[in-house]
C-alpha cells in the first residue's frame, strides 16, 4: 500500500513537471512559428498586385517606397530609377472618377478590362488592384511580388501595419520606445530604490522598518491598470503643465509610472542583500574606527553589490514587459522618439493595443507575434543577466 | 596609572544580567587572558572596551571603564576615535571582500589618510608585524579571500595593527584555526606585547597559560579570580577556578 502511494506521488510530481515544461515549450514554439510566418507574407497585400504600364522599366519597389508613392510623397518615377514621368496612383475606390457606370458594366463585370486599358493608356500610372481582375495578356507589368524580409522588419524605421497597399512592419520605433522608457524608468528608480534600501536596512529602527517594508511590498500588489490610471490622471497633466507640452502623454510619463512600479522590486532585493551583509564585516569595519556611514558605503554596499545589481536588473525586467500602465500614459505614437517628452510606444503596448484589430493569420497578426518573440528575447537576456550575477554572488559567498 | 580600569561594571541584555559587579585593572603592555566556560560573560566584557556592545539593542551598562584614566562611556567620547585606539580581532577571520593591500589600508583610509606612500609604508610594516609579509608581498592585489584561514586571521591582526592602536582586543582569535596557525598567532601575541596592551579571550587554557601575564576567570557573569597567570594555573585561590582549569567542569 505504502509503495503504491509513493509511486503515485512520484508519478504525479514527475507528470506535473513534465507537463509544465511541455506547455512552456509549446507556447514558445507557437510564438516563434507565428512570428516567423511574417517573413512568408508578401510585401503587397495578399491577392493584390501593383500593375504598371508595360513600358515602365521599374520592376521592384520596397514596402516603404510603395507607401511613399501612394501617400504621394514620391511623385515621379525618376526617384525610383524609372523615366522622368509623373506618378499617377489608382486604387479600386477611384474607379468612379475614371469610368462611368456603363463602362464598368453590371456588377463591375468589365472593371478589370477597363482598368487594364486605362493603365495601358497612361504610362505613369500604377494601379493597386486584385490580381484576378486583370485579364491575362493585358500587356501590363506587375511590380515584383517579394516576401517581407527580416531586414525590413528589424531595421525598418516605420511601423504602419494598416497601410495599404503595403503595410510597414519596421520595429525600430517600438524597440526604441521600449528601451527608452525602460532606461529612464531605471534612471529614476535606481537612486530612490538604493536610498530606500539603505535607509531600511541600515538606518530605520525596527518599528519604522516593520511599517515601511510591507507598505513598499504593497506597491507590488497594485494592479498595473491602477498605476496607469494614476499616471493618466496625475502625472500626465502635471508634465503637460511643467514642460508646457501640447500633450502630456509622453515617454517621461511612462518612465515615471514604470519607475514607481519597479521600485518595490529594487528596494526589496537590494535591502535583503544589504541585510545579508555579514555582521562580522560591519563589526570589523566599525572596530577599525570607521563611522557608520563609512561602513555602509565602503563595506556594506560593495559587498552586497551583486544583490543590488540583480534587484536593478529584475526591475528593468518588469519595466520592459509592463503593458497596461505604459499603454495608458505614453501616447502610443509609433515613431522613433527624439526626446523623452514625446509620445512613444512600447512593444508590449503595441501587442495589447493592436491584436484585437489585426485579422487572425494575416501579416499584421503575425508581426505582433514577432514582436512577442523580440520581447521574449529581451526578457530572456535580462533573466540570463540575473542568473549570471547571482551565480557570481553564490561563488563569492562560498 | 593602569592602562584599563573597570569599576563596578554591571551589564544587562534586556532582563539578563550578563556581567555582575566586575572591577579589574589591566596593566600597560601586558597580555591579559579571560578564561571561562561559554556564556560566562568574558566576550561581553571584552567588547565593552571598544564599545562594540553599543550596537546591541536593549543593552544597559552601569559602572565605569577607564582607558588611560579617561571614561570611555563619557558623553563627549567619539566612538570611532576610541575604536582607532582600541583595535579588535574577532573569533573568525573576517577580511573584507577586497584585496590584501586594501584590507590593511582600510583603517588608514577611513581615518582620512590620503598619502599613498605613507599608506604603503604602514601596510608593509603591519604585514611584517603580523609575520605575513613574506607570504603575500608578491600578491598584495589578490583578494584576501584567496588566503588560508590562518593567513586571513593574521591579515586581520595586521589590519587592526595598521592604525597603531594602544590596546588590542582578541576574541578567541585562534578558535577557528589549526594548531600550526594557532602557534603562529600565539607567537605574534608574544611579539606584539611591547607595542600594545593585549586582552585575549580564549577557551584554550594552555593558550592562556602560554601567552598571558595575567589571567581572569569568569563564571556566570562574575569574575571569580584575577591574578598572575602563573598563580592561577598553579595555585588558584578559589575552588571554582581549580575545578575549571583541571577540567572538572566547563
Amino acid at each position: 500500500m505504502k509503495r503504491v502511494i509513493e509511486k503515485t506521488v512520484r508519478w504525479i510530481l514527475t507528470g506535473s513537471g513534465f507537463v509544465t515544461s511541455v506547455v512552456i515549450l509549446l507556447i514558445i514554439g507557437f510564438l516563434f512559428t507565428e512570428g516567423a510566418g511574417l517573413f512568408g507574407e508578401p510585401v503587397i497585400e495578399e491577392g493584390y498586385v501593383l500593375a504598371v504600364n508595360g513600358e515602365n522599366p521599374v520592376k521592384e519597389m520596397s514596402a516603404e517606397e510603395i507607401k511613399a508613392v501612394f501617400d504621394e510623397d514620391i511623385t515621379n518615377w525618376k526617384e525610383l530609377g524609372g523615366p522622368d514621368l509623373a506618378i499617377e496612383t489608382f486604387r479600386l475606390e477611384d474607379a468612379d472618377e475614371y469610368f462611368t457606370e456603363e463602362e464598368l458594366g453590371p456588377q463591375y463585370g468589365n472593371a478589370g478590362a477597363a482598368i487594364a486599358a486605362l493603365v495601358a493608356s497612361r504610362p505613369g500610372m500604377v494601379a493597386f488592384v486584385p490580381e484576378l481582375m486583370i485579364p491575362e495578356e493585358s500587356g501590363l507589368n506587375f511590380i515584383e511580388d517579394r516576401n517581407i524580409s527580416p531586414g525590413e522588419v528589424l531595421g525598418g524605421r516605420e511601423w504602419f501595419p494598416t497601410a495599404t497597399p503595403s503595410p510597414l512592419f519596421g520595429i525600430l520605433p517600438l524597440l526604441a520606445g521600449t528601451l527608452w522608457v525602460s532606461l529612464f524608468a531605471i534612471l529614476f528608480a535606481l537612486p530612490f530604490g538604493i536610498s530606500i534600501a539603505v535607509y531600511m536596512s541600515e538606518v530605520a529602527s525596527g518599528k519604522v522598518r516593520g511599517f515601511l517594508k510591507p507598505v513598499i511590498e504593497l506597491l507590488n500588489g497594485i494592479p498595473s491598470v491602477v498605476y496607469g490610471f494614476f499616471g493618466l490622471v496625475v502625472i500626465v497633466p502635471m508634465l503637460q503643465q511643467v514642460f508646457g507640452l501640447p500633450v502630456g502623454e509622453s515617454g517621461l510619463a511612462g518612465s515615471i509610472v514604470l519607475a514607481i512600479m519597479a521600485l518595490p522590486t529594487i528596494v526589496t532585493v537590494a535591502e535583503d542583500a544589504m541585510r545579508n551583509c555579514p555582521r562580522t564585516l560591519r563589526e570589523a569595519s566599525l572596530a577599525l574606527g570607521a563611522t557608520k556611514w563609512q561602513t555602509i558605503y565602503k563595506v556594506v554596499i560593495p559587498s552586497s553589490m551583486s544583490g543590488i545589481a540583480s534587484g536593478v536588473v529584475l526591475g528593468i525586467g518588469r519595466a520592459v514587459g509592463e503593458t497596461m500602465a505604459v499603454l495608458m500614459v505614453t501616447g502610443n505614437a509609433a515613431v522613433i522618439p527624439s526626446s523623452i517628452l514625446e509620445p512613444l510606444r512600447t512593444i508590449p503596448a503595441t501587442i495589447a493595443a493592436e491584436l484585437g484589430e489585426a485579422p487572425a493569420g494575416g501579416a499584421h497578426y503575425q508581426s505582433l507575434f514577432l514582436l512577442g518573440v523580440i520581447l521574449f528575447f529581451i526578457t530572456f537576456a535580462i533573466n540570463l543577466c540575473v542568473e549570471y550575477i547571482s551565480s557570481r554572488n553564490r561563488a563569492k559567498n562560498n | 596609572m593602569e592602562k584599563i580600569e573597570a569599576k563596578e561594571v554591571n551589564f544587562h541584555y534586556g532582563d539578563f544580567h550578563a556581567l555582575k559587579n566586575i572591577s579589574m585593572e589591566i596593566p600597560r603592555n601586558k597580555v591579559v587572558a579571560f578564561i571561562g566556560p561559554s556564556g560566562c560573560g568574558k566576550s561581553t566584557f571584552l567588547r565593552l572596551f571598544n564599545r562594540m556592545n553599543d550596537l546591541v539593542p536593549g543593552a544597559r551598562l552601569s559602572g565605569k571603564i577607564l582607558i588611560d584614566g579617561k571614561d570611555i562611556y563619557a558623553p563627549d567620547v567619539q566612538v570611532d576615535e576610541l575604536r582607532k585606539d582600541v583595535g579588535m580581532v574577532f573569533q573568525r577571520p573576517n577580511p573584507f571582500p577586497k584585496s590584501i593591500f586594501e584590507n590593511v589600508a582600510y583603517g588608514l583610509r577611513v581615518n582620512g589618510i590620503k598619502d599613498k606612500e605613507f599608506i604603503a609604508g604602514k601596510v608593509e610594516e603591519a604585514l611584517k608585524g603580523a609575520a605575513l609579509w613574506n607570504e603575500v608581498k608578491e600578491k598584495l592585489n589578490a583578494s584576501a579571500y584567496a588566503l588560508s584561514g590562518g593567513q586571513q586571521q593574521r591579515l586581520c591582526i595586521a589590519r587592526a595593527m595598521a592604525v597603531s592602536p594602544s590596546v588590542l582586543l582578541m576574541d578567541e582569535p585562534a578558535s577557528a584555526l589549526d594548531p600550526i596557525s594557532t602557534a603562529k598567532i600565539e607567537e605574534l601575541i608574544c611579539e606584539m606585547r611591547d607595542k600594545v596592551t593585549i586582552v585575549i579571550v580564549t577557551h584554550n587554557m594552555q593558550q592562556a597559560s602560554r601567552v598571558s601575564d595575567k589571567t581572569a576567570f569568569f563564571y556566570m557573569g562574575e569574575m571569580i579570580e584575577y591574578d598572575d597567570t602563573k598563580l592561577i594555573f598553579t595555585n588558584p585561590r578559589k575552588e571554582a577556578t581549580q575545578n575549571y582549569i583541571t577540567g572538572r567542569f566547563g
